[in-house]
Order: C-alpha cells, then structure tokens, then sequence
C-alpha cells in the first residue's frame, strides 16, 4: 500500500494552496478550533455536571438501591418505612442492608456564620456505607454523638474545615441549630443538587431533624451475594415488597438520577444548544474560507481542467483541504479543551474530564462541519468553465 | 490509443458556432473546414474577435460542437462521451496567452501537473522528467522558483514545459507571445516549434503577431468566421 501511494504520489495541491496564504488558514484554523473548543466545552460541561449529579450515587456500597416511588431525584428525597428493607432481608440472596437517611440541612459557616444548605447523610455507623477504603474505621467515630464526617471537596463556602481539621483543631459548627464535631474528613465531591455533602449517624441524624420519623428511611442499600443473579433479586424483591418503595439496581440508581438532570432540567438543552451554535459558527466560517479560496483559484482550477484534470479530482483537491483544516484545527481545539477541562475541575471541583467518546464525537462534528463545507464550496468550482480562460 | 499515423490529428468539416440567444444569436465561425497533419505547425492568423478562440476552445473540447463536425485522433468530438473527451484533452497541450501557471506552485511542480497525467509512470519518474522539461526550455535555475518570481518569457517557458511534459499530440496555443517583447517572443516561438518536432506533435497556434508568421508550415487566415485563404 505505501508502496503504491509513492508510486501514484501527486503534488499535494490542497496541501500548497491552503498554505499560500497563511494569515488566511491561521484565520480558518482559529475559528475551527474555536468552534471546536466551543463543542467540547459545551459538551463537556454537560456531561460533567450530569456526571456531578451523581457523584455520590457511584460511592455507594451496594447492589440494590430501595426508594420512595415519591422520590424525584437527590434533591427531592422522600421517605419509606424501613420495615421494607429488613422483609427484603427474606431473600436468600441478600446479605447484607444498610438504611440511610438523606436529607438537607443548613450548615453554618463557623468562619463567617453564614448558612448554607448541605447534604446531609445519616447511616448505622456498623453497616457499610460507602467503597471508601479506610471509611469503615472513619465510620465507628460516628458512634458518638454529635459527631459528623465532612466532605473535604465541599464549597469553600462552608468554611475552611478540612484545612483546620487538618491542623489538629477541633471543629465544631452548627448544623439545623445543634452543634455538631467534625470527627474526620471524606472525600465525596459536590453536585448538581449538593454544593457539601456531611455523614452523620442515624442518631446524631435524628437529633438535627427532630420531625423526622424514626421509622422513615430515604434510601436503603442492599448487598447481595456475589455470583447470584442481580436482575433475579431485582425482580423477585419487586414483586416480593409492596408498591410503597421502589427497588432499583445500583446502575438504574445512577440513570435514575442522570435522567432527573437530564429531562427535568433545562441544562441537556442549553449546553447541547451551546455546543450546536458552536457547530454553526464553525460552518460558517470553513465555508466562508473554502469559497474565497476556490473563487481565488478558480482559474487556476480552469487551467487544471483544460489541460486534461477531471472535475471530480478537482473536486476532490477542494474536499482534502477541507480535511486538512479539519484535523489541523481539531488537535489545537483538543489540546486547549484539555486545558480548559483541568482549570474547570480545579476551579470547580466538576468532574469534566476529556472522554474517548466526545473527543470521537467533536472530531465527527469538526470532519462533519469541513466536509460539509468543502461540499458547498465545490459548487463554485462546478461553475467553472475552462473556455473561459482564453 | 492515439498512434493511428494516417488519420489527421484534426480534421474539422464545415464547423459553425454562434454565441446569444434571440436578436442578439451572432455568427462566430461559419462553415470552418480544415485538417491538421501529424507533426505539421499550423499557425492561425486574423484580426481580433474573428473567431479564433473559439476555434481552439472547440479544438481542445473545451466547448460543446453545435454544428458541422470536428474529429482529432480520429475521434469525433461531437459525439463522443465525457470520458472519451476528457481523455482526449489528456493528449493536447494547452499553452496561453496569459501562461496560466498555478501560483501557488514552483516552476518544477507546475511542470510535473503536467506529467501527472501521464498515467502509471512513478512519481520519482514524473519528478525527473519535469526537471529535464525544465532543463530542455532552459530554466535549470530556476526550477524552485514561484511563477512571481519568473520573467515574463521564463514563465512562458514553463508553460511549454507544463504542456509539452502531458506528452501530447496536439499543442493548442493561445498567442503565446502577446505578452512577450519580440526577441523573447521569437526565441519562444523557436522553442515551441523545435520541441514540438522532437515529440512529432502537431500544433496549431493562434496568433497575430506578425513576426512570427514563418515559424508555420502552413498558414491560416480567418476573417468574420470564415477561413479564407491557405498559404501552404
């Protein structure tokens, strides 16, 4: 094959015109590339923060998550009896369940003592919660009163508390009007819904939201033996357990939530729209290009023509600048969407990440946009008429 | 595909061809006829507007024929497909008033567009033979030279080499010395019909320069459309 592409080597016309003028291709290579970061940004803030959504969601030690049917998403919570959790203890497959309470509560500053709503989890300090290593000693701290775990990539708005925990102070906030003791730091990232998350134990729970009924939990986890077969134990506790809860595994879990952002907000919308308009802004600009170049160069296509090149090379000289532009702009949008992405992540603590599949999607959407270009421009090109050169 | 030596090269009967529509339709060429032997230099003379360029554009199937009949290598342009067509401006080389190179090309890469359509001959091949084009019409030096760079007559030369590298049958040339000051013109002329013996191409040259009139073997003069007389 390379033996034969040598064979049939042709001057790299596409190659020389785009080349020509280079204060015109570093003006169409700016704008591709700013469309393209324009895609991946959009693209990735969205995928991020339905990924943000869900941050805690993954943490979780479980199988099968029970909840509320009335539960619309993590901000919404409500709750069930926990009585559904210990009859699905019946089946055989099921090892192991943890109850969790889940709800907001105002934490305070004791910086600035401002208040700030956070999200507050409430567990059996015994059972395991979450994949953490290292969070089951964490957890036994909790068997005291009054003591929380807090979220060391909360807002910064909650207070300097990892840093002076870190520092060997004791601190202490006030959380729903009790004084609460950060007994040690997690990490579990902020969310859509969550700007901090605190663990607490049912108890201290109890005692910051006093109106909440002891029996009532928002969330239960189940574990099940490993090697059975989870869409059995799923199926079998739905129609074991009454229509009161609702039985999710651990992956519908994370959708269910993914989908609340999704379809219920307007944030799939606006990003993707932001990521179209990019598109159309690149469009534009590649067209505008590829036009003036092949109207500059029409002659000199007209030569080509006359003197025995067939349209559909010329043709195919206009569609690989339009490759050219379209790789050569699509590596500098990556590189600078990598960049973008860490200082998002640090500025924010987002989990925006370059991902195999968008980075595939805007390389499409960029090929996509410059191919399409390139076949408009080509229309110039098919009005050319070699007579006319004479 | 094209050897048969005792067809003529062009062979044109009764050729008529006008521009417009309606009022404004007018004559261009009215009932051309004349052939073109293998090897033989046909020069085309007249005042401007009389219908030359049209000829040459039908010559080189550049323009669809509306009537009567053109034939080169023995195929006729009128009825034959796009490809046959496309093949056949293959085999003839164009040179132009104005030289036509691609800007963006050196002198050599302009000259090697013309050895790319020479099918199955590699590409270190082509490249060789666009330096020797160069070196035959004299610009050994100045091969890596964009044609802005180039004088008027070495880009003219260029041009001879782009057409004469197609190895063609046929040159069709275009007042290929308008451009040029008379000595420069001459010295192109020369050229041309030197190089085109060498390759035993026919070529028809379209010109009203009269210092280069006896550079033809035969010599053409068209008025108002019409071809009328012959000076062998």
């Amino acid at each position: 094959m390379i033996k034969s592409f040598i064979y049939n080597r042709k001057i790299p016309l596409a190659w020389l015109l785009l080349t020509r003028q280079p204060l015109r291709l570093f003006v169409a290579l700016a704008g591709i590339c700013f469309a393209g970061i324009l895609m991946f940004m959009q693209l990735g803030f969205r995928d991020g923060l339905f990924d943000a959504s869900v941050t805690v969601h993954r943490l979780f030690d479980t199988d099968i998550v029970l909840i509320s049917p009335r539960s619309m998403s993590s901000i919404s919570m409500s709750g069930f009896p926990r009585r559904r959790l210990i009859q699905s203890m019946a089946h055989p497959d099921v090892v192991g369940v943890s109850p969790v309470n889940w709800n907001f509560l105002l934490w305070r500053n004791p910086q600035n003592l401002k208040t700030r709503s956070i999200l507050a989890l409430g567990f059996e300090p015994n059972d395991p919660l979450l994949l953490e290593p290292g969070f089951q000693e964490k957890a036994l701290l909790l068997k005291n009163k009054g003591r929380v775990l807090f979220d060391e990539m909360s807002r910064d708005e909650f207070g300097p508390i990892p840093e002076w925990f870190r520092q060997g102070k004791i601190v202490e906030a006030e959380v729903g009007g009790n004084r609460v003791r950060v007994e040690g730091l997690v990490s579990l990232g902020p969310s859509f819904g969550a700007d901090g998350n605190l663990i607490t134990s049912r108890e201290t729970f109890l005692q910051l939201l006093p109106n909440n009924p002891p029996g009532s939990i928002e969330m239960g986890l189940i574990r099940i033996k490993p090697g059975s077969d989870l869409g059995q134990v799923v199926e079998s506790l739905k129609y074991n357990l009454p229509n009161d809860v609702r039985v999710l595994s651990r992956e519908e879990f994370i959708d269910f939530e993914k989908n609340y952002w999704r379809t219920s907000t307007s944030i799939g919308f606006i990003f993707t729209l932001g990521a179209a308009m990019g598109f159309v802004v690149g469009c534009v600009i590649v067209y505008q290009i590829l036009y003036s170049d092949v109207s500059d160069h029409l002659p000199e296509y007209a030569t080509l023509m006359a003197m025995g090149y067939r349209l559909k090379s010329l043709l195919g000289v206009v569609a690989r600048e339009g490759f050219i532009l379209a790789i050569m702009g699509y590596i500098p949008a990556y590189l600078s969407a990598e960049g973008l992405y860490l200082l998002v992540r640090n500025s924010t603590n987002l989990p925006v990440a370059m991902d195999f599949q968008r980075s595939l999607i805007v390389l499409f959407l960029i090929l996509f946009m410059c191919m399409g270009s390139a076949i408009a421009a080509m229309k110039r090109l098919i009005d050319a008429d070699p007579a006319d050169i004479f | 595909m094209f050897n048969n030596n005792i067809l003529p090269t062009v062979k044109i009967s009764s050729l008529s061809h006008s521009f417009g529509l309606g009022e404004n339709r007018r004559k261009v060429l009215q009932s051309v006829s004349f052939e073109i032997q293998p090897g033989e230099v046909v020069l085309l003379t007249g005042p401007s507007g009389c219908g030359k360029t049209t000829l040459l554009t039908l010559i080189g199937a550049l323009r669809k024929v509306e009537q009567g009949n053109i034939s080169v290598f023995g195929y006729d342009l009128k009825n034959s497909s796009r490809h046959i067509r496309q093949n056949i401006r293959r085999n003839i080389g164009m040179i132009f008033q104005g030289h036509n190179l691609i800007r963006c090309l050196t002198a050599e890469q302009n000259v090697q567009m013309g050895a790319d359509l020479i099918n199955n001959v590699p590409y270190l091949l082509r490249r060789r033979q666009a330096r020797d084009w160069l070196k035959v019409v004299g610009l050994e030096d100045h091969m890596d030279k964009q044609p802005h760079d180039l004088s008027g007559g070495q880009k003219q030369r260029v041009a001879i080499a782009r057409a004469l590298a197609a190895k063609p049958k046929l040159l069709l040339a275009d007042e290929p010395t308008a451009a040029l000051d008379s000595v420069t013109g001459r010295e192109i002329v020369d050229l041309l019909k030197r190089l085109a013996r060498e390759q035993s191409s026919s070529v028809l040259m379209v010109t009203h320069d009269p210092r280069i009139l006896d550079v033809a073997d035969r010599l053409l003069e068209m008025e108002d459309g019409k071809l009328f007389t012959t000076i062998g």
